[in-house]
């Protein structure tokens, strides 16, 4: 059964991109661009992990992440944040709100992505 | 209440200070500050003078108010224009802080999509095709640094450059970009060599911000060999600190401009015309922050060696 991603980012160019790659890894890639699809999905499809962005149309990505880890459906679903914001308080803030990861979208290539979603899947 | 709030928060000297992010002494409302301070003096020192000179109480209060009043003009003229001067450098940071914030993210969908294509998640690529997505691959990753640099630059200056430490490798992180400089090398017919000490501890760092000074000299050694040359990198213990040493056989740096050097937007007559000038600033800036040194030696035609060392605690 091949492992389900959650992709919460609105960059439509991130999500075709990251999305064939995903899908050549054999990984079910689940696309949300915006933070309430993002939630409704998490919810519902019950991801092996959550890819998440911080800057998103509706609800923006540090509310989805307190609510995500404030659901008891959701709280446990690994949670890796993928952003370009690089604040030592968003990453803080990010890092107190329970994620596992914090990269920042300029600094790693998608195969690096690729990496730490392997870690994270202890793959 | 408002105007009282405004009056107090004038008269947060630290706050105002921080927020245009100057040193003390360029700062307005220190500046005026002190002026205050030189202008009462300035009309103590003249009443003291006048009481000795002058028998005429009237004439001694008109010198004490002339004096003051000019004083106080001066006072008016320098504290403006610093504080002119000040915003248009707080300006200048906020403004190259948000456009690169903002280029930052389509030349990161671009650079991811062109990693999509080259993987051959979507098929073949075919030869003719692979020169092209090349030199694509070239020119966004040029367009990320260039950005990357100015967003470290304006982060060093707000004095906000975020430091995450943890057990970091040097020979590692030197190995994996020697890797990663290898076509450049080949390119440039340039040899890199790299040697160091037995049984070298890892260092507690910020594996990233090592990375980039680690980076940025061996970008400039490669680069500045205009013949066939070689780069020599070694990492060695002393004591308490790790020594990284990187030594090339290029064009060097001309006497005149070695003082400058480490200066912002900074380049060598002798120099690329591509770049920025602002790889070497933001190398000494971080090996500071990191508690480290930074040094070089050149000569002209003969080459350059830069030495670093950082604390392995």
């Amino acid at each position: 059964m091949p492992k389900t991603i959650l992709f919460i980012e609105d960059a439509m160019a991130l999500q075709k991109a990251f999305g064939d790659i995903l899908r050549k890894e054999g990984y079910k890639m689940i696309p949300a661009l915006d933070g309430e699809e993002g939630l409704k999905l998490a919810k519902t499809e019950k991801p092996d992990l959550i890819l998440l962005d911080l800057i998103l149309p509706k609800i923006d990505g540090f509310e989805v992440l307190r609510r995500l880890k404030e659901n008891p459906k959701t709280k446990k679903i690994p949670i890796i944040i993928l952003t370009n914001l690089e604040d030592i308080e968003d990453i803080n803030k990010a890092l107190e709100l329970g994620v596992i990861t914090y990269l920042v979208k300029a600094s790693y290539s998608p195969e690096g992505v690729l990496g730490k979603i392997k870690e994270s899947l202890k793959e | 209440m408002m105007d009282f709030k405004r009056i107090t928060e004038q008269l947060n000297l630290r706050a105002q200070c921080q927020r245009y992010r100057v040193p003390l002494l360029q700062c307005p409302q220190f500046l005026f500050l002190i002026m205050g301070i030189i202008i009462i003096g300035a009309a103590i020192t003249a009443y003291l003078i006048g009481m000795r000179y002058i028998e005429d109480p009237e004439i001694i209060a008109l010198m004490v108010l002339t004096l003051s009043v000019i004083l106080f003009i001066f006072t008016y003229i320098i504290t403006i224009s610093f504080e002119r001067l000040a915003e248009a450098n707080r300006m200048k940071s906020e403004f190259v802080k948000i456009v690169s914030h903002q280029l930052r993210s389509p030349i990161t969908n671009v650079s991811w999509a062109i990693d999509s294509l080259m993987s051959g998640a979507l098929g073949r690529i075919q030869k003719s095709q692979l020169e092209y997505f090349k030199i694509l691959k070239e020119n966004s990753s040029r367009m990320k640094e260039l950005i990357r640099d100015l967003l470290i630059t304006s982060r060093i200056e707000e004095g906000a450059l975020p430091i995450r430490k943890e057990k970091v490798s040097l020979v590692k992180v030197v190995e994996s970009l020697i890797s990663e400089f290898r076509p450049f090398a080949f390119a440039s017919n340039v040899k890199v060599e790299f040697d160091f000490d037995k049984d070298l501890p890892e260092i507690f760092t910020d594996y990233h911000q090592v990375k980039v000074v680690i980076e940025n000299l061996l970008d400039n050694a490669i680069r500045y060999i205009k013949k066939k040359g070689k780069v020599k990198i070694r990492l060695g213990k002393k004591e308490t600190d790790i020594y990284f040493r990187i030594e090339d056989n290029g064009i060097g740096i001309p006497e005149d401009d070695q003082k400058y050097l480490f200066q912002k937007f900074f380049r060598s007559k002798s120099g690329e015309k591509q770049g920025t000038g602002l790889g070497l600033f933001i190398t000494k800036s971080i090996t500071e922050r990191l508690n480290g040194k930074i040094w070089f030696e050149s000569e002209e035609g003969k080459g350059t060696t830069f030495w670093f060392s950082l604390p392995i605690k």
